[in-house]
């Protein structure tokens, strides 16, 4: 069954056209890959998916529903989380905070409880700190809960940035460049770590990636934009031997 | 259950120790009414710059609407006390109330503005709640409107400490984390399911409601209220406490309310060095503690604690 259809989606800024008729299936389970040259429009279709940006075109269905216009912190409530290509942690509170305010969505007491500190609000607590925690361990992040997020090394706040999404109990995931600035051996790591979640939490990906190595070694199906035009889409296989994806990437000149 | 854990209790017996010590000097006569009076107003400035701190240390917002807020509160309290013969507890809670109910009602359209925007209208705001209570003869008017005292130290200093532990347990919340997330990140916490306009409507509200409480005291203590004393140069006093301490510490705003008001009151005699020392103190500090006196650190108790055992 299809988790996300998307539509002829587009979207323009006055004029220049970012994303245009888009269409786009994911079915409920599968890891997607989302790969194109810099500016193809990849991190604008994250933006529409997530209610940031309202599409000037087309229609984007999430679970049945008709998604286009419903605002950012519902659809997050819908089942859809994602990670920022440039880090948006929230960086002057500790580690394990950010994971508790993803997970504020799912919190069990409410406002007055937490003012007048009745008995409903230390439950709650308890019980967020220790899924807060949970979390943390998943991304080897734990010894680290109390320490303030905008100290943590580049690597550990990309994890950190996964982990905080996941804490919203998402449905589908969209992870924006998650290796970007990584070593080798650290992306590696999160290969098998998202392998890993995704089995672990049923979760359906969609990734934008750089990293060949990853996108190649994790997605089943890739969908490659150039110019916010969809190219090609295939799997993994079909895509490296795509004579339209090699001219997007490496010019005319080389084929 | 776990509200009654030692430290808490060992800040309520910090509290009941000033308290007692206070009271003592009091009735032996060893602090003049005067000085009475610089304490009730530092449980005054406390409450209003803790709850400013909630919209702008906290959340982010910079709103500069504080001194209407406190005038909703004390107008209409007055109202109750004195109009409608009401006791003073509905006096409080009503004054109260209805800041709130302005704050929401001003914060739904208002905090849809951003940085400078917020702080112009909120500013614009405050004026008009001050002109309104201006031209309101049916309250005084611009000769303003005398209450009578049925409040004194000890209501003053109690209310003081239940509105900032009510405050402090928000902030460190499920729901404060979220007003803090918007401080920190909107587009982020939107991304992680927070109702962003919700929560700034919801931290100003709150901010109104002991913004109103704070109002509320000061009317039933000061035997007259008076528009001019609600002006947008109070709302500046106010913040300046709140930057003094530190924005985003609960402790900070305390220590910060509670430095200026006493130099406020020490050069009671010299009113036009006044604003040129507070304004001396503000410069000094950007120079030297640009995060305010404590950032957004709290002072801890931890060291009386230590010294107690030692």
């Amino acid at each position: 069954m299809a988790l996300l259809t998307v539509d002829k989606l587009s979207m323009s800024f006055s004029g220049l056209k970012a994303v245009s008729n888009l269409d786009m299936e994911i079915n409920e389970g599968e890891l997607v890959g989302l790969i194109g040259p810099n500016g193809a429009g990849k991190t604008t279709i994250f933006n529409m998916l997530t209610g940031v940006y309202l599409p000037t075109g087309g229609s984007i269905t999430f679970q049945g529903k008709k998604t286009n216009g419903v605002p950012t912190y519902k659809l997050s409530h819908l089942g859809i989380a994602r990670t920022f290509q440039n880090i948006r942690l929230f960086g002057d509170l500790t580690v394990i905070e950010n994971v508790k305010i993803a997970y504020h969505q799912h919190v069990s007491y409410n406002m007055l409880s937490g003012m007048f500190r009745l008995p409903a609000f230390y439950r709650g607590e308890k019980d967020m700190e220790e899924k807060a925690l949970d979390f943390l361990k998943i991304f080897s992040l734990d010894d680290k809960a109390q320490e303030l997020a905008k100290n943590l090394p580049y690597g550990q706040q990309r994890r950190l940035e996964i982990a905080r999404a996941l804490a919203t109990k998402p449905s589908l995931l969209l992870l924006d460049e998650p290796a970007a600035g990584m070593n080798p051996q650290e992306t590696r790591n999160l290969m098998e770590l998202i392998r890993w979640i995704r089995k672990e939490f049923n979760l359906t990906i969609l990734l934008i990636e750089h990293d060949m190595s990853l996108v190649m070694g994790v997605c089943e199906r890739i969908y490659v934009l150039d110019y916010g035009i969809n190219i090609a889409h295939g799997t993994p296989d079909e895509i490296k031997s795509n004579p339209r994806v090699i001219e997007a990437y490496l010019g005319e000149e080389a084929i | 259950m776990k509200l009654f854990n030692v430290k808490n209790l060992i800040r309520l017996l910090v509290l009941m120790v000033v308290y007692g010590i206070i009271q003592y000097l009091f009735i032996n006569k060893a602090i003049n009414p005067f000085y009475m009076m610089t304490l009730v107003l530092v449980c005054i400035y406390i409450i209003l710059a803790v709850s400013q701190n909630i919209i702008t240390g906290f959340t982010g917002q910079l709103a500069l609407g504080h001194a209407g807020f406190m005038a909703i509160g004390a107008y209409m309290s007055a109202l109750v006390v004195v109009r409608m013969q009401g006791s003073l507890v509905a006096g409080i809670i009503f004054g109260a109330l209805m800041a709130a109910a302005a704050g929401m009602l001003i914060g739904l359209p208002t905090l849809r503005l951003r940085g400078d925007y917020l702080a112009i209208a909120t500013l614009g705001l405050g004026e008009i709640v001050r002109i309104f209570f201006l031209n309101m003869d049916y309250l005084g008017g611009a000769t303003g409107f005398s209450v009578p005292k049925t409040i004194d130290w000890t209501w003053a200093f109690w209310l003081m400490a239940l509105s900032v532990f009510l405050m402090s347990s928000f902030i460190n919340s499920s729901h404060g984390r979220a007003c803090i997330s918007v401080r920190e990140n909107e587009i982020a916490a939107e991304a992680m399911g927070i109702n962003t306009t919700k929560y700034k409507v919801m931290a100003f509200t709150m901010g109104a409601f002991f913004a109103g409480l704070a109002g509320a005291i000061y009317a039933n203590y000061m035997y007259l209220i008076h528009p001019g004393t609600f002006s947008f140069l109070k709302s500046f006093e106010i913040l300046a406490m709140v930057v003094l301490g530190g924005l985003g510490s609960i402790t900070g705003s305390v220590v910060g309310a509670g430095v200026l008001t006493i130099i406020s009151a020490g050069l009671a005699d010299y009113p036009e060095f006044r604003m040129v020392i507070i304004a001396l103190v503000m410069i000094i500090l950007m120079v030297y503690r640009p995060n305010g006196l404590l950032g957004n650190k709290e002072l801890k108790l931890d060291f009386l604690r230590i010294k107690k055992k030692g």
